[in-house]
């Protein structure tokens, strides 16, 4: 009923291309924007920022990241928990030697710093693929944590290998460290969401998801119609790991304040982010966010529910969480191998019909 | 469906801000995940001290204690969510029982002026109150347990280890590399040769370490373990036939957990601590009646008397001292977390204290001060004894080296408020 593209008329390449093309979409993509930027900063308390927003926020950064590298590119990586550390520890240094430095700059540095790294890592997916890339982005994963934990340099020699956040700001308003507003690092990370889902759609769109798109799907083909696969890898390499470096570079500093790399950004970290692409749908920014939201969302739900509402033993409703969520991500899977993103896409298109589906 | 799931998030929510008339602790504890075997006595006795206090004595002066628990799986995301989730409860004190989560909230517990107790564990300059106001790690650290056991070497070899040989096994994590910087500082003072052999998380793994151990023959091996790794380095000792008695573990490398698993093996093999052992306490017969009995005890109740157990409960008796001493301070039986911290900061534990809390002997005497938050660094020497299955002290409480001690804690106590714009003071 208001669903529809009836009525909605396009006169322009660009506004067919939109990303939104139905009205009632697009009013509600501004909705939550408006939302998101003018309301919740100013009902949000520590507890939703520390628990609920930051987490999701960020890991849906990284979900961005590495869906444009396995969902887009169709390379597979175990290493992103080893690149978020490149993120968190780039821009570590960077605050501790730069401190009268915004840390807007700070995070993207960290971000320029991963994609480095990244490309570098990502050198051998020119001759290996699938799961031997796998197998390979799992030593980056191995040897990030391990130099990390190994090179004091990287720690500043502190006596427990620890790296803690001082308070940095910007424009004058402390963005990581105690002192912190619940807003600011609320905003602070939704800038960077925003930005990065802008920038991620866009890319995606346009030639060079395209060409990675291309190379995803037969990478011979592709190269015989004119792909480079030297530069399409590398660039989803890099544009994934600056993706992936942004969100580490806010994990450590805007969300836990203090790192012990080994604990943190572990091989679990690398699982979860790709479980977070898988559930919520390889090869769409829409997913990143849905899959984000299930696995960061859902636990503290289930707790809440669980020990604040039933009151049941910690020990239980801890391990009734994993069985639920388990049980979910393969019910989901089942019901819906292409994720959430594909259900998002289903009710669309039911959506447009309703209510008369005949 | 989602309506429903959003409205049973805010209910859950909603019920679990107000804040409760009475005093309320907050229980970070890991009865889940890898270290869970370590986690689960100690968060019960914690736990069942408070009960007992609330069945005999009605709570603290009069006060009813009410216990917040929240599982972090010794993971320091979910332990973010569990301190801001408790932290509106009004909870008065946090022992989150993790190095990582302690540094975690060192910044935020300072910035909301919670105090937090890191028993034996977390960063051990905090025991420089005149920078960390709002941390408490007494009656011993890290460094004091390096400390007691170079000095237990030392005692066994009439004072002189010049030319031996020692290694440390530790948990390649922060936890793990602590003691690192005064056992070097030791070896410059008591010329011995210091060998590191880290264990990466979660410890399952020590093969190579142990072999290397075997080839190089240290005369004394040290161990900062917890959780998995403990069991497995006795066993792995135990293995290359290493003489158990020159096997040293740090507090948390000395429960039960690590040693049985290994057998008629590991006798003999000793474990630092800042408490005493066993059950054989006036105060126990207490718990049994109240507690054991009217089967109020947490989680499965089989823990008592376990060398963690006993931690816990060591951990929860401090708590209840300290606000005790708060409540004297402050003329108010209903104290708030910044009352508590006074009441922290001027605790004194004396024998007479702790024979009348029907735990004669349990720690040592200390003393907290406003520049000195960390006790001062008494501990002791516990030994297994497979056959009867239990530990016993084999030392007094001794002092550990503060000469070393103290300018290592000063100087890392200025760096941290030099890179976070701290002043001291008192």
């Amino acid at each position: 009923m208001f669903y529809r593209e009836a009525g909605d008329f396009k006169t322009s390449y660009t506004e067919d291309n939109q990303t939104f093309p139905i009205k009632f979409d697009r009013y509600r993509y501004y909705a939550v924007l408006v939302f998101a930027f003018a309301v919740v900063p100013f009902v949000i308390n520590d507890y939703w920022v520390n628990a609920v927003f930051l987490p999701f926020l960020i890991y849906a950064i990284a979900a961005i990241g590495l869906n444009i590298l396995v969902g887009y590119c169709g390379q597979v990586s175990l290493g992103t928990g080893g690149f978020m550390a490149v993120g968190a520890y780039a821009v570590y240094k960077l605050m501790t030697s730069f401190p009268d430095v915004s840390m807007f700059i700070h995070v993207i540095l960290a971000g320029v710093i991963t994609a480095g790294v990244g490309v570098l890592f990502g050198l051998p997916s020119l001759r290996i693929k699938g799961f031997y890339l796998a197998v390979a982005t799992l030593a980056a994963q191995f040897f990030l944590v391990w130099l990390f934990n190994r090179v004091p340099w990287f720690y500043n020699y502190s006596a427990s290998g620890q790296i803690s956040a001082p308070e940095r700001t910007v424009l004058g308003v402390p963005i990581t460290g105690a002192e912190t507003a619940p807003w600011a690092a609320y905003l602070f990370c939704l800038v960077f969401v925003t930005v990065c889902a802008i920038i991620a759609r866009n890319l995606t769109r346009g030639m060079a998801g395209r060409k990675w798109m291309a190379i995803r799907d037969m990478d011979i083909a592709a190269e015989i119609i004119g792909v480079n696969p030297l530069k399409a890898k590398l660039t989803a390499f890099a544009v994934s790991s600056f993706f992936v470096g942004i969100s580490g570079a806010l994990f450590f500093s805007v969300y836990l304040g203090a790192v012990e790399v080994g604990e943190v950004f572990g091989i679990n970290k690398s699982f979860l982010v790709l479980f977070m692409v898988i559930i919520g749908g390889l090869g769409s920014i829409f997913g990143s966010f849905a899959g984000a939201a299930f696995l960061v969302l859902l636990p503290v739900l289930l707790k809440n529910t669980l020990v604040g509402g039933l009151g049941w033993p910690t020990d239980l409703a801890a391990h009734l969480e994993f069985i639920i969520v388990g049980a979910l991500i393969i019910i989901f899977l089942i019901a819906e191998p292409h994720g959430l993103a594909q259900l998002w896409r289903v009710t669309k298109e039911k959506l447009r019909l309703w209510p008369f589906p005949h | 469906m989602k309506l429903k799931l959003a409205t049973a998030a805010i209910a859950a929510v909603m019920a679990a801000g107000p804040a409760l008339a009475d005093l309320t602790f907050s229980a970070l504890s890991y009865r889940t995940g890898p270290y869970a075997a370590n986690g689960i006595p100690f968060a019960d006795g914690y736990i069942d001290y408070f009960t007992l206090l609330n069945e005999r004595d009605g709570g603290i002066n009069g006060e009813k204690v009410n216990i917040v628990e929240c599982e972090t799986g010794y993971n320091t995301e979910k332990g973010v969510e569990c301190y801001e989730s408790t932290k509106g409860s009004g909870a008065l004190v946090y022992q989150p029982l993790s190095t990582g989560i302690t540094y975690q909230l060192i910044p935020k517990v300072t910035s909301d002026n919670i105090p937090l107790h890191s028993m034996g564990y977390g960063r051990t300059s905090a025991k420089n109150g005149k920078v960390f106001t709002n941390i408490f790690n007494y009656p011993a650290n890290y460094w004091d347990g390096a400390s007691h056991a170079v000095t237990h070497i030392l005692d066994i070899n009439g004072g002189d280890i010049s030319g031996k040989k020692i290694a440390l096994v530790y948990h390649n994590s922060a936890y793990g590399k602590e003691p690192i910087r005064t056992l070097e500082e030791l070896a410059k003072k008591h010329g011995y040769e210091l060998t590191l052999l880290p264990v990466d998380h979660p410890g399952q793994e020590q093969k190579s370490q142990w072999l290397q151990i075997r080839r190089e023959k240290p005369d004394y091996v040290l161990m900062w373990g917890w959780g998995v790794m403990n069991q497995v380095a006795v066993q792995e000792a135990v293995n290359i036939r290493f003489p158990m008695e020159n096997f040293i573990g740090i507090w948390w490398s000395g429960s039960e957990n690590d040693v049985l698993p290994a057998g008629e093996g590991a006798n003999g093999y000793k474990a630092l601590t800042f408490h005493n052992l066993g059950s054989d306490y006036p105060f126990y017969a207490d718990l049994k009646k109240y507690v054991v009995d009217t089967g109020k005890t947490a989680g499965a109740g089989d823990q008592l008397g376990t060398a963690l157990y006993n931690r816990g409960m060591y951990a929860a008796m401090l708590a209840a001292e300290a606000a005790k001493t708060a409540q004297e301070i402050h003329g108010t039986t209903a104290i708030t977390p910044a009352m508590m911290r006074d009441g922290m900061e001027n605790l004194e534990m004396t024998e007479a204290k702790m024979t009348a809390l029907g735990l004669p002997k349990f720690g040592p005497e200390f003393k907290v001060s406003c520049e000195n938050h960390g006790g001062d660094g008494y501990g002791a020497v516990a030994q297994w004894d497979a056959v009867a299955k239990e530990w016993n002290l084999i030392t007094d409480y001794f002092q550990s080296d503060q000469e070393i001690l103290a300018p290592l804690i000063e100087e890392d106590s200025a760096a941290y408020a030099a890179e976070n714009g701290i002043t001291p003071g008192c």
